[in-house]
């Protein structure tokens, strides 16, 4: 099973070394991981997809809580929450074809956010399953390069994963 | 308070309580050398190669139960302590591990005797740091301690480019450590406990199963009060002798791969098995589906992810296992189940350790004559093999820290460093380590050490002229095909002694050994003792691969 985990640690050189490390040395698999700063400069929040069942997940858990730098770990998988990617495609785009890219961006919700002479580069976030679709419906256009983030999830509603329930906890 | 920071890292060691640091110097830690000049409070120990250096400091930490400092320069000192930072990792040995570094403006330029020793060692350390501000050396040495020595020990390195040493800093003494990260668990769930009593109390079989958490945790008094109240029969793992007296009438030994039939069988036939402190090693549980098969098991450890890691438990307690037990023993009443101690007696009766009488001299009977002499009240310092697994089962350690061995690891050459650190630990105390002439020659530059800093650890090499215990595996998995394992050309150990002036004796037949000794014993100074013995001995009981705890092979 695929399982959600949402990592507050400290924003010291090489704590993504440490996680990562950590991940390809006892043998875990990570779909994705994606890391950036929290709204605390001290602090850097990680999403990270790992593959596993339940008790390779408490090892995961137990092994990262092992790492001094980790703060907090939420597996928020059987919760609520709201779960982001981001997508930049660039497509072929004669002329021709222009209008339809355009009507396929607009069923998605995307956005064109670079016009060249032949090509159009599409921007698009929402859950995986949108990605996926939209990738699938530019296929056909010709994609020439395409980038994609992992994934970044937060609890919906008053479920937290911040520093101040970790304070709470205490 | 002005100072450069390699000043304040020493004055840091000192406010640490720190005495004496084991260590190899070179330019770019040449700072912290300069300090250290400087300081009356710190003894330096001169080794003769960094891995010598950070097995004597973690040899010193067993011994004392305070935190070891070793102190190495970048690149090639970084990498000798490699081997080191992971026996003592291994083992949740308490180290400060202390680089130099290059300068930070040369620092991922490939520039002379660069190493990234921090990246090398984020799998082998509990913590490591590389200092870019020198103004966190105060901050950063504190936190460095304190992670070291608490929760599950462990070493941390600090990494230190030469230009942060050498830089000017206003010290001032941190008070907050603010690790957010970091905080162990140390008193155990109530709940959890009151469970664990009650399955206790129901028990009609129970059997202590006793590690290297018992020592760490200072805990060995409490577990004897525990296991004489509820009357349980204690077995230990390597890491745990000397956590519960040898001698005592509920000691079963050593458990495990070579463990003693006695132990095993009970684990096969206890109801419950009160885990204490330990990790369900494969080389003792062997084969983990087999092991303690009728067993509930109860399992104690500060170390949250050693639980239901090999081995599924049925009541976790996370907590400090001195903690646990003691608040086990407020609720425990004195029980005493005959028929199960009765039955773990006939095993000790029917099933002893024992080896072929004979003429020869036996590494078991050399053992025992060092029990007998010293009477159990040595440090005993291993190193690994076949040697290793003898004194383990025969001296029967009676005091915690006072049996020190690689566990974790099995790290040949770890033996004679740690000696010469268990010694400088405690200077008054007999340090014997027992070696195998394979491990010796792994350290035995270390013997150097020894008589330089008048430290008399006496030296005996159980010397079969090969590699026993592979020889061993050999026999029984590789159908005696030997190979790499014989030494044709061994150097003559006495000579060896003799060319640091110091005493070498050669022993060939049982009736020599006791004398030599004592002769060594009585003398101030290191000394070894060549114990010439059968290549062809074996270490039994062994239990085969695949096979359950109670089907050893012995003879
Ligand atoms: C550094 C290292 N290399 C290799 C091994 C594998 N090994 C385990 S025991 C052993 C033989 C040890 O020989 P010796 O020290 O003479 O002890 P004996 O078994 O003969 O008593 C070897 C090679 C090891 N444990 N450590
Ligand atoms: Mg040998």
């Amino acid at each position: 099973m695929r399982h959600i985990l949402a990592v507050l640690v400290e924003n010291n050189p090489g704590v993504l070394t440490r996680v990562a490390g950590l991940f390809s040395r006892r043998g875990y698999n990570i779909d994705s991981l994606t890391v950036g700063r929290t709204e605390n400069q001290n602090i850097s929040r990680m999403t990270i997809v790992v593959e596993g069942d339940d008790l390779v997940l408490e090892q995961v858990t137990k092994q990262l809580h092992k790492l001094i730098d980790v703060i907090k770990i939420n597996d928020i998988t059987s919760e609520q929450y709201v779960d982001r990617e981001l997508v930049l495609v660039k497509v072929g785009a004669d002329a021709a074809v222009r209008g339809e890219i355009m009507q396929i961006v607009d069923i998605f919700r995307a956005r064109i956010v670079d016009i060249g002479q032949r090509t159009l580069i599409i921007e698009c976030t929402g859950d995986e399953g949108k990605i996926n679709a939209v990738i699938e419906s530019l296929k056909s256009f010709g994609i020439k390069e395409l980038v994609r983030t992992g994934k970044i999830a937060m609890l919906r509603g008053q479920k937290f994963t911040s520093l101040n329930e970790t304070r709470e906890d205490d | 308070m002005k100072m450069t920071a390699a000043q304040a890292l020493v004055k840091c060691l000192q406010d640490q309580g720190v005495d004496v640091v084991f260590g190899y110097p070179g330019g770019n830690i040449i700072p912290v050398y300069d300090a250290l000049c400087t300081s009356s409070e710190i003894k330096h120990i001169l080794v003769r190669h960094e891995q010598g250096a950070v097995h004597a400091a973690d040899g010193y930490a067993r011994v004392t139960g305070k935190v070891g400092v070793c102190i190495a320069t970048s690149g090639p000192g970084a990498t000798n302590l490699v081997t080191g930072i992971a026996n003592a990792y291994m083992d949740s040995i308490p180290l400060v591990v202390i680089t130099g570094q290059v300068p930070t403006t040369m620092v991922g330029t490939d520039a002379f005797q660069e190493v990234d020793i921090t990246g090398i060692t984020i799998p082998i350390t509990k913590h490591n740091y590389l200092v870019r501000d020198a103004n966190k050396i105060p901050l950063i040495v504190k936190r460095a301690f304190h992670i070291a020595s608490t929760g599950r020990p462990g070493p941390v390195l600090i990494d230190l480019p030469k230009n942060v040493l050498q830089q000017e800093i206003n010290f001032s003494n941190p008070t907050d450590l603010k690790l957010l990260g970091y905080k162990p668990t140390c008193k155990g769930h109530k709940s959890q406990i009151a469970a664990a009593c009650d399955l206790i109390m129901k028990a009609k079989q129970p059997l202590i199963y006793a590690g290297g958490g018992i020592i760490t945790a200072n805990g060995s008094d409490v577990l004897c009060t525990l296991a004489e109240k509820i009357s349980a029969p204690v077995a230990c793992t390597l890491m745990g002798l000397g956590g519960f007296p040898g001698c005592h009438d509920l000691s079963l030994g050593m458990l495990g791969l070579h463990g003693t039939r006695y132990a095993n069988n009970a684990v096969m036939e206890c109801d419950v098995l009160i885990a204490l402190g330990v990790r369900f090693d494969d080389r003792v549980a062997v084969d983990f589906s087999s092991f303690a098969p009728k067993a509930k098991i109860i399992h104690v450890d500060i170390d949250p992810a050693e639980i239901g890691k090999n081995v599924k438990v049925d009541i976790p307690i996370v907590g400090d296992v001195k903690q646990v037990m003691e608040a086990m023993l407020a609720r425990l009443d004195e029980k005493n189940e005959d028929e199960w101690l009765a039955q773990t007696k006939a095993w000790k009766s029917q099933y002893p350790l024992k080896y072929e009488p004979s003429t020869g001299l036996k590494p078991q009977f050399i053992v025992e004559t060092i029990r007998e002499i010293t009477d159990g009240e040595a440090v005993i310092v291993t190193d690994v093999g076949q040697h290793q697994m003898w004194a383990a089962q025969y001296y029967r350690s009676k005091k915690p820290r006072t049996f020190i061995s690689s566990g974790g690891l099995g790290t040949m050459g770890y033996g004679l460093p740690a000696a010469v650190g268990a010694q400088v630990g405690a200077p008054d105390r007999d340090v014997i380590l027992i070696t195998g002439d394979g491990s010796f020659q792994m350290c035995m530059q270390e013997f150097g050490t020894a008589v330089e800093q008048g430290l008399p650890v006496k030296v005996v090499i159980l010397n079969n002229g090969s590699l026993g215990m592979v020889r061993q595996l050999q026999e029984f998995y590789c159908d005696r095909r030997y190979m790499a394992v014989n030494f044709s050309k061994n150097p003559d150990f006495v000579k060896f002694a003799g060319v640091y002036d110091s005493l070498g004796l050669r022993v060939t037949e049982p009736g020599q050994f006791r004398g030599a000794l004592e002769q060594a014993l009585k003398g101030e100074g290191p000394v070894i003792i060549d114990c010439v013995i059968d290549p062809d001995e074996n270490v039994y009981p062994m239990v085969l691969a695949g096979q359950p705890l109670s089907q050893p092979v012995d003879i």
